[in-house]
């Protein structure tokens, strides 16, 4: 499978990605080279084998439901561009 | 056109809010209504080399579901990265879970409409999934900018997801209002619909009779049963209209006016999300022991259904009582206390106290079961004495009234106080049943001529006279055999 330059932008739109008319063909060189090594790795034969949803083949651990977390929104917000009345404020976005 | 040349299909997604103290992947507070971004952590507002660790008060909540409506709880699950971007989702994915759900499976039982038209259904879930909930934005102006509270970021929620079993609005809402008092009666959620803590997605399509599916349409973010009826109703008109006027259903999400009560287009397929769901890396896969699943299942309450029927055979209840008692866990707990009270035998007046005067005065005063003035104990008390014939169903009025006031503690003492202990002393009902007829001669010679109403008024003024206290039946048999010799 390879990716043609339509799906090329569809993905970096998705992705929030500004690719400039001159960047799509270098980028799709790159992705389909990855799709080339997925490509070799699904030659190899895996019946019987369970998917892996992590590398690693331990479980999650599980925390208590406690509150351990106290207000640091003051602190936290020193680093955001804009705030008001304890809210980030963001370029206005309606749906 | 008719609505009988179609059929609707109907499927529905609630996001039940989960009531653990901490969010789902980190310690900060899940409480409702504290000051902006008071309740957001560093995990919850998404800052770089954080990483979520599970509640394990959120996975038990989400066994609990899965064993109450004999789902399959899934010994591995796995948590999945639903990416897309929006202000209020600051990690610009949100964690959910996806192939592999925690919750699989199961079904509920509703009963829908009332009287002889009541039916039964039942209604498959496809899977129950745990997952984070996002931030709140709001649209106010802030000189042209839109505010971002991220408390809510992180909150759990259990997302609920129906087969499309179901074919109107009625049994759309009778499925949510049986799952809204099932996450209630198993302690999972509030329910608390104005605080969003139960909101309802609804799936709609129409179809000819036996053909194939309708294209759906999705609305979201329904936060009443109200809401959810009307918005179904508008959206199945709407289809029906569209479709019978040549015209066609295209997928798409939409949003209900309450105001207007109609549905529009928040945004169709094109522009449909592309979610690329993957395995998040950052957490490994939930594992749920059989031991762990034995230890919720032991500490289950009784379940609604199965409350039900036992009402019904251990004592005697209609159908209709039962499904009525076990409508909420307030409910059935305060039933069953009274009941407990005042023995078994006594279990029916139990239940006409319950739903009948109890829940009147509860409704007139506009107060809930649990903040009831009269307890069940002290209700107990009452039904006892009506057993026992110490009172009349009557002066069992007077005496409730005097226990909501809280002018006495028990039953028993505003009887003692009161001297509403009913008179069943034949000599003493006789002596007032002679007083009356002296002093009504007139009613005497209206019903030996034939005027039955004339004993009804006789029998008024017998038990005036005793000041309700005289039981009533004696009071009928006595004043007979005095008119008849």
């Amino acid at each position: 499978m390879s990716l043609d330059q339509d799906q090329i932008k569809h993905i970096a739109r998705l992705a929030r990605i500004e690719l400039s008319p001159g960047e799509t063909g270098p980028t799709l060189d790159k992705l389909n080279g990855v799709f080339a090594l997925i490509e070799q790795m699904q030659a190899v034969d895996t019946t019987g084998v369970e998917p892996m949803s992590h590398p690693q083949d331990v479980s999650q651990r599980l925390r208590q439901d406690a509150v351990s977390e106290t207000d640091r929104h003051e602190a936290f917000q020193r680093i955001a561009p804009q705030t008001e009345a304890g809210l980030y404020l963001v370029p206005r976005v309606i749906e | 056109m008719s609505r009988s040349d179609w059929e609707v299909v109907i499927g529905l997604e609630v996001h039940a809010q989960l009531n653990t103290a901490s969010k789902i992947f980190s310690g900060a507070s899940t409480a409702f209504g504290a000051e902006p971004n008071a309740q957001a952590s560093a995990v919850d507002i998404a800052l770089p080399g954080v990483l979520p660790v599970l509640n394990k008060g959120a996975v038990e909540r989400a066994i609990r579901f899965g064993l109450a409506i004999g789902a399959h709880v899934a010994p591995k699950s796995v948590f999945a990265r639903k990416n897309y971007f929006y202000p209020d989702l600051p990690k610009g994915y949100q964690i959910s879970q996806f192939e592999l759900p925690v919750v699989q499976g199961g079904a509920i039982t509703i009963r829908v409409g009332e009287g002889d038209k009541a039916y039964e259904k039942r209604v498959q879930l496809t899977r129950a999934h745990l997952e984070e909930d996002a931030g709140k934005s709001l649209h106010e102006d802030f000189h042209g900018m839109s505010g971002i509270d991220l408390n809510r970021a992180g909150t759990p929620l259990l997302e609920i997801v129906s087969e499309p079993d179901m074919s109107s609005s009625a049994e759309a809402v009778a499925y949510a209002r049986n799952l809204h008092a099932l996450v209630r009666w198993i302690d999972i959620c509030d329910g608390n619909m104005q605080e969003g803590s139960f909101r309802c997605d609804a799936n709609v399509s129409v179809r000819r009779p036996g053909g194939p599916l309708g294209t759906r349409r999705e609305i979201k973010n329904l936060n009443s049963f109200r809401f959810l009826q009307q918005a179904i109703d508008y959206e199945i008109q709407w289809q029906i209209e569209t479709l019978e006027d040549g015209g066609r259903i295209q997928q798409a999400t939409v949003l209900f006016d309450p105001d207007s009560g109609e549905t529009r287009m928040m945004r169709s397929k094109e522009d449909a999300h592309d979610y690329r769901y993957f395995p998040d890396p950052d957490l490994l896969p939930l594992v749920i022991d059989e031991a762990w699943i034995k230890r919720v299942r032991d500490e289950m309450p009784e379940l609604p259904e199965a409350m039900k029927t036992r009402f019904v055979t251990e004592f005697g209840l209609s159908t209709y009582d039962a499904t009525t008692l076990t409508a909420s866990k307030e409910m059935a707990t305060f039933y069953q206390a009274t009941v407990n009270a005042a023995g078994a035998t006594l279990a029916k007046p139990c239940a006409n106290w319950v739903m009948g005067d109890l829940a009147a005065r509860l409704n007139k005063a506009e107060i809930e079961l649990d903040a009831s003035p009269v307890s069940a104990s002290q209700l107990a008390g009452l039904v006892a004495r009506i057993g026992d014939n110490t009172i009349s169903n009557n002066i069992a009025r007077k005496v409730f009234e005097a226990l909501w006031n809280g002018e006495c503690a028990t039953a028993d003492e505003v009887i003692e106080k009161q001297g509403l202990k009913q008179v069943t002393d034949s000599g003493a009902i006789e002596a007032i049943i002679d007083e009356v007829l002296a002093a009504n001669q007139k009613s005497v010679e209206e019903f030996r001529s034939g005027k039955e109403k004339a004993f009804n008024a006789l029998v008024g003024q017998v038990m005036k006279a005793s000041r309700g206290k005289a039981n009533p039946t004696q009071v009928n048999d006595l004043l007979k055999r005095k008119l008849a010799g």
